[in-house]
């Protein structure tokens, strides 16, 4: 499958996921919102350009936010994330020339630790701005703090299982082919 | 001038995100004024869709606690037929004819229509329902939507086919109601931490108020008929510094389950705001 058709795909399987499973789950505690569909921004190739990635991101947060009626709630988040997405591949990937010879941010890619700062990073700012917009006035700190915590542990520990499920082979590429 | 585009191409990207910043957030300030999004008529339309498709499955997980309330709702009914309408002043009639004048004639004030609900989502800070009813069908702006169980919310925004319905678990949701017992009034809103419980603020510390104490909705509700059920009283909240009590309340209508709701329509809301803009004018 081509990469474009693939990240066609996986862009209506993450939003289908996160409307009609994840938002489904009856309420586990008031903090507590599983939250996955960003992962797909995370998982877009490396090589795509700054603004495209950014666009994209917009494009994904705007479709979920229409499902649930909060246009521009998550797709703010998104495009926070898509932002910073490139500073931390940057500072992150350890093996030389990485960028080039994988195709997109996996374990594989970029090795265990440095793919699992990148996802925690991710994930806390999203929770947080997310967070902070539905409660844009701080009437509560802890209610914010424990949400975010919370929350964001759920997330992690759905984006854990996601990679051990679904592991992506990916292909090592040479200049030389 | 040279200098302004070097600057612009060199932070491209920020700028860029700087932009699709505003626009993300220039939309959600904009839905929570006025609920009116760009696109949100042709978006609600496919997402509904989708969603119906959705809960048509998921509903017959829920089909014994449809039936289940829809008995208790007939039961409820049949004890209070008569209470949706409501008798003119007849007290004041002049009447010269010796003709016999009907003075138990009633006129319909409320008008209630069922629909099916396309998406309902809890976990958000603002929630709302969609429901398969839209302006084809009848349904207006601001009209109240209610379930087998109890109130349910508020029309927002209505398409062609689906309307949008802010659900009482929304933090801009609030509507006026009365303890059963000693019919003093308070308003409801929701805090946005748990989708079991709503709050009823400004209920005089002279009431007597208890646990399991029933909450209605009240007579001076603008968009329900008076006696709907908001729930059961959960905590009172005793606020040493003020005159008024915080009830926390128990949620009458189970916001995860709703399968079907009712739309009313308020024969006379025209008249009942033109008659208080009238007196604002002046």
């Amino acid at each position: 499958m081509s990469p474009l058709l693939k990240n066609i795909v996986r862009f209506a399987l993450f939003i289908l996921l996160q409307v009609f499973v994840l938002h489904q789950v009856r309420p586990l505690h008031q903090f507590v919102v599983p939250y996955l569909y960003f992962l797909y921004i995370l998982w877009l190739p490396f090589n795509m350009k700054r603004g495209m990635l950014m666009f994209v991101s917009l494009l994904f947060g705007l479709t979920l936010d229409y499902f649930l009626k909060t246009p521009g709630l998550h797709a703010a988040p998104c495009v926070l994330i898509a932002y910073i997405r490139p500073f931390l591949v940057n500072q992150l990937i350890s093996q030389e020339g990485a960028e080039q010879n994988y195709a997109s941010p996996s374990v594989k890619s970029m090795g265990w630790a440095p793919y699992a700062t990148l996802v925690v990073i991710t994930t806390v700012l999203h929770h947080s701005y997310l967070v902070f917009l539905e409660w844009m006035q701080f009437d509560n700190f802890w209610f914010f703090a424990g949400k975010v915590l919370a929350t964001s542990a759920v997330s992690l520990l759905l984006i854990f299982i996601t990679e051990l499920l679904f592991f992506r082979k990916e292909k090592f590429r040479t200049n030389t082919a | 001038m040279r200098n302004i585009f070097l600057f612009i191409r060199r932070f491209s990207n920020f700028l860029l995100f700087l932009v699709l910043q505003i626009i993300a957030i220039t939309f959600l300030v904009r839905y929570n004024k006025s609920h009116e999004a760009a696109f949100m008529g042709v978006a609600g339309e496919v997402t509904g869709k989708i969603s119906e498709r959705y809960t048509n499955v998921n509903n017959y997980f829920g089909l014994k606690e449809t039936n289940d309330a829809l008995v208790k709702e007939n039961t409820r009914l049949r004890n209070l037929l008569k209470d949706n309408y409501q008798s003119p002043d007849t007290t004041q009639r002049f009447v010269i004819d010796s003709i016999r004048v009907d003075s138990l004639l009633r006129i319909q004030k409320f008008k209630y229509y069922d629909a099916p609900v396309a998406g309902n989502f809890i976990s958000n800070q603002n929630n709302y329902i969609t429901i398969h009813r839209g302006a084809n069908q009848g349904v207006k702006k601001d009209w109240g939507v209610i379930s087998a169980q109890g109130i349910v919310g508020r029309v927002v925004n209505v398409g062609p086919n689906f309307s949008v319905v802010m659900s009482a678990l929304h933090r801009q949701f609030s509507v006026n109601a009365m303890l059963k017992k000693g019919g003093e009034r308070g308003s409801v809103y929701w805090d946005g931490e748990s989708p079991l419980f709503l709050y009823l603020k400004d209920i005089p510390k002279s009431a007597q108020v208890q646990k399991g104490d029933t909450v209605l909705t009240s007579t001076v509700s603008d968009i329900y008929p008076p006696g709907i059920m908001v729930g059961t009283i959960a905590e009172i909240i005793n606020e040493k510094s003020s005159n008024f009590y915080k009830l926390k309340l128990k949620t009458a209508t189970a916001f995860s389950t709703i399968q079907y709701v009712t739309v009313i329509e308020d024969l006379q809301k025209e008249e009942r705001s033109q008659v208080e803009k009238e007196v604002k004018k002046n």
